[in-house]
């Protein structure tokens, strides 16, 4: 009898999942299923039905602008779909040309590259809207001239002050340095490097401050594939990383990962760190004071961190573009929801009025004028490229198992090599 | 393991008594009470419900194939069943089925993905790279500006009546916008035009047909073709497009409006000018076995595949000898009753074991970082030295090495424990009386029943260890990286986390086709060797 139970339960299983699994050239009955479409009467708003892949710490925000749309819209069900924020790219190209894929995701704008050239994000016009938003937020979601996403939310990273160690943030790197050492503290300064593996990321703003961007930028803000962390400008990077380095006056060193950096100044070991908002929880809970402030020049230029931009994609195969693009551009992109989606997670809006509003928090006014100066981080498809070898040839110039000229001419030829 | 063991007890273990022919099992039919036979009626009743279910919606899709699958396996599963005489099947079937779902449905699309150039570039059909590509180049003309929109119908066609400067305006695809002055304005939106019916956002939203329709309408905004057209992603707002590339479905060529340049279809899943130049999206093709001569004789790949293909081997050799002998050792010392506090010691042996071995990757991590300062092993046992574990090529396979002698000694521990346990004593007792001496014994007799036993396991271990993509990826993510290639590949690079590298997943450049060529590989190298194995080992039984 248990047997039975057993076998009968593994079989049905097994077909149920036949039934998931399969279908690659069509989509399965519950995704395309316009929810009882026929049988609601459209009661003050559309009827239809929309999946959203959100993950963990956006799903309150989404479900708070869901509930706004749904007010006005009760005959749209919408389905949010939690997942892992790092499976949503992998997931979101691998499942949308199968017809599997959600309406909506939300995403970085980095990602954009990608679904471009493997054509499954769908553009999205905002009309008169995109005015309302940030220059750098709406730039980021641009390709070649057409938007392909809502921007929503910002990030980048700044300098982050121990207000009890230091006072101020200096203007240039070797009065930071100066100022830092008279904390007398263990170190004058903290960054995370991500260990051997390099984080480029973190270091960007000081690398700009030297005139090398990862890509030469166009007049208008965006990006060409020409690499423009070559020349001499690039090379003094390089050796500014390694005299820096842990062979020269260590203030840099591989050993610092994302946790030691935190951790190193939450115990209030240094004055000064680079870091995002997302660590600013980890400093007030370990109870140090902090400022934010814009990321000081080493190289004399100013100093422009990645912004990063988040914000809602569309997919090229949804069955239900055009209810996907009413909640995106009627519902989300008004002020109340983007202020709600703060509201439900932290981040700077990307909308001027909403940013406006939050702006009295001295923190998020810290990110948000470190941002002023920021460049979107390139979206282009071959930024997915530069990444890997980029970080590789920063660890090894800090940790000083090569040096700066080979290892940023090795990367350069890499570059070439990968990006064609 | 634990298959392993049942397998041996079904076959050698305690065979049924004959039964009584005559007595019919209770689920064939109405018997006593007649609950066996409710039973098989309702659960199969639940099958063939959630079968029927399936393959409807296999059906309403289109998807023929799975339609095909589920209507077989429903018909085998209810000829199984009710049938009389496939009494093996009724208890092969449901793993016959997984063994079909899990394992040769899996097989046979890696071999498919291998034989293709699924990946960056290439990831949709080709349907919907052209829709794709055509979307991509339909642009906003520069400067345009958005008008309220409202959808109007006349006849069954149709239309965009839009408000340019407070004054609306009206069109289909086939009349281009032309002024309407009797129509009626409110709040800046057309909300009525004589002869024309609106039809309301929300029935537009609602109705996935006219939606389409909607979406797909361009209304050209003067009779010359090059101004352009409104189009409306919301029906609610609309502006005026222009379309760069124009499709011809029957030449399978995109030709660009503005230069005139051709791009053809290709062979490689792409649309090519004449003068190289590809549009980026692309699509899936066959390659054939161009992805495994790739791997092979490509520049970036070829040396590391090389190097990484026999750390792979060294890795797994080593991984499970070193951690054997260790595990065995320590079972024959704390197997020795002299030893007190056996029990105890045991269960601390095993502590290892108990952990997850991605936890413990990670935390061998931090534990062996080069900063005395953050690293304890440093700085416990190699008195503050900077000894640089995981950062030097050589230390880091020694590393890697090590912590999985630390991971999986405790699973030899417990193994070879219940081995020597079970071992015959009289055998040991033969030998002790011919006078064989301890290591005598243990070389002759011990060593080789224990091997009988444990044998299949450590081919097994070996397997396992060959694709421990766990350990790679949490402790060193395979690093050092090499200097010598531009390849992403670094010196404790395994070979299956070479094809996670490849795979893309982790973002990058992705080619799965290359990706799953590789896992092929993989799969036949395991596959051979362990054939191989198992046929020595068949030797070592014979002393029983």
């Amino acid at each position: 009898m248990r047997k039975t139970l057993i076998r009968t339960a593994a079989v049905a299983a097994a077909l149920t999942f036949l039934a998931a699994c399969s279908g690659n050239e069509t989509p399965a009955a519950e995704t395309t299923s316009p929810a009882a479409t026929e049988t609601t009467e459209p009661a003050g708003g559309a009827t239809g039905a929309l999946t959203i892949w959100v993950d963990e710490n956006r799903k309150p925000a989404v479900q708070a602008a869901v509930d706004i749309y749904n007010k006005t819209n009760p005959g749209v069900t919408v389905e949010l779909v939690q997942k892992n924020f790092e499976d949503i790219r992998a997931d979101f190209l691998a499942q949308v040309p199968t017809g599997e894929g959600p309406d909506i995701t939300i995403g970085a704008h980095d990602w954009l590259g990608s679904f471009i050239v493997n054509g499954v994000a769908e553009p999205v016009d905002l009309g008169d809207k995109v005015s309302e938003f940030e220059s750098v937020a709406t730039q980021a979601f641009t390709y070649d001239g057409q938007m392909y996403g809502l921007p929503y939310a910002l990030e980048t990273v700044a300098i982050v002050r121990n207000t009890a160690l230091a006072d101020s943030t200096p203007a240039t790197w070797d009065e930071l340095i100066a100022k830092g050492t008279e904390a007398k503290t263990k170190y004058p300064f903290v960054i995370n490097t991500n260990g051997t593996t390099g984080d480029a990321y973190t270091y960007y703003g000081l690398q700009t401050s030297f005139g090398a961007p990862v890509f030469v930028q166009n007049a208008d803000g965006s990006y060409t594939n020409e690499i423009g962390m070559g020349g001499d400008a690039g090379l003094a990077f390089a050796t500014f990383l390694g005299e820096n380095g842990m062979k020269g006056s260590g203030h840099f060193s591989t050993d610092w990962t994302y946790d030691v950096a935190n951790q190193e100044f939450a115990d209030g070991n240094a004055p000064y760190t680079i870091a995002g908002p997302w660590a600013i929880q980890t400093f007030k809970d370990a109870g140090i004071d902090v400022a934010v402030d814009p990321i000081p020049s080493a190289g004399g230029e100013t100093a422009a961190p990645f912004v990063g931009v988040q914000g809602f994609y569309l997919s090229a195969q949804s069955e239900n573009k055009l209810v996907a693009n009413d909640f995106l551009v009627n519902y989300v992109a008004t002020a109340d929801v983007i202020k709600a989606l703060y509201d439900a997670d932290p981040r700077l809006p990307a909308m001027t009025v909403v940013a406006d509003q939050v702006a009295s928090d001295p923190i998020v006014a810290g990110y948000l004028a470190a941002s002023k100066n920021g460049a979107p981080m390139p979206s282009i498809p071959e930024m997915g490229d530069v990444w890997e070898h980029w970080n590789a040839a920063e660890s090894s110039i800090i940790s000083g198992a090569a040096t700066p000229e080979a290892a940023w001419t090795k990367m350069l030829t890499d570059l070439e090599a990968a990006i064609g | 393991m634990t298959t392993e063991q049942s397998l041996t007890a079904a076959v050698v273990g305690d065979e049924p008594p004959p039964t009584r022919r005559s007595r019919q099992s209770h689920a064939r039919a109405w018997d006593g009470l007649g609950f066996g036979f409710l039973a098989k009626l309702a659960l199969m009743a639940l099958v063939n419900a959630l079968g029927v279910a399936a393959g409807w919606s296999a059906y309403v899709n289109g998807a023929w194939v799975l339609l095909g699958v589920m209507v077989g396996l429903l018909v085998v599963a209810d000829w199984v069943y009710f049938s009389r005489r496939p009494v093996p099947l009724k208890y092969l079937f449901p793993g016959l089925a997984f063994l079909a779902a899990f394992q040769l449905f899996t097989i046979g699309y890696t071999g498919y993905v291998a034989l293709t150039n699924y990946g960056t570039g290439h990831n949709v059909t080709q349907a919907q790279a052209v829709d794709a590509l055509l979307s991509q180049n339909e642009k906003k003309v520069p400067d345009s500006p958005t008008y309220p929109l409202t959808i109007v119908e006349q006849d069954g066609e149709l239309g965009f009546a839009i408000v340019q400067d407070g004054a609306a305006a009206v069109g289909t695809a086939d009349q281009p916008l032309a002024a309407a002055p009797d129509a009626t304005v409110a709040d800046g939106v057309v909300t009525a035009v004589p002869g024309w019916q609106v039809v309301p956002k929300n029935q537009v939203l609602s109705d996935p047909a006219l939606a389409d329709e909607v979406l797909a309408l361009r209304v050209p905004i003067s009779d010359t073709a090059e101004d352009g057209s409104i189009r409306t992603g919301d029906a609610t707002i609309g502006s005026v497009y222009r379309s760069v590339l124009v499709y011809d479905e029957a030449a399978d060529t995109l030709t660009d409006a503005e230069t005139g340049v051709v791009y053809r279809a290709t062979d490689d899943g792409q649309f090519v000018a004449e003068d190289g130049t590809a549009l980026p999206v692309g699509w899936r093709v066959f390659v054939g076995f161009e992805n495994f001569t790739k791997a092979f004789t490509d520049d970036t790949y070829a040396g590391p595949l090389l190097k990484i293909a026999l750390w792979t081997f060294v890795f797994a050799f080593a991984s499970v000898v070193v951690s054997f002998f260790f595990g065995l050792v320590l079972a024959l010392v704390y197997n020795d009753p002299r030893v007190r506090g056996r029990r105890v010691l045991r269960t601390l042996f095993i502590l290892p074991y108990a952990f997850p071995a991605f936890l413990s990757a990670l935390l061998w991590r931090g534990m062996l970082n080069a900063n005395p300062d953050y690293g304890i092993v440093n700085q416990l046992f190699f008195f503050g030295a900077r000894i640089e574990w995981l950062d030097d090529p050589t230390l880091a396979k020694v590393s890697v090495i090590l912590v999985n002698l630390w991971l999986s000694y405790p699973y030899w521990f417990l193994v070879c424990t219940g081995a020597l346990q079970s071992l015959p004593g009289d055998v040991q007792e033969a030998a002790r009386i011919d006078g064989a001496g301890r290591w005598r014994t243990f070389q002759s007799i011990t060593m080789p029943l224990l091997l009988v036993s444990t044998a299949p396991l450590l081919i097994a271990s070996f397997a396992f260890n060959f694709n421990n993509f766990t350990l790679i990826y949490m402790l060193t993510g395979g690093g050092p990286r090499f200097t010598d290639t531009s390849a992403t590949l670094g010196h404790t690079d395994i070979l299956i986390s070479m094809v996670y590298q490849i795979s893309g997943v982790a973002g990058g450049r992705a080619d799965y086709g290359l990706a799953s060529a590789l896992s092929i590989i993989i799969f036949v190298i395991i596959g051979v060797i362990s054939a191989l194995m198992f046929r020595r080992t068949r030797q070592l039984e014979e002393v029983n």
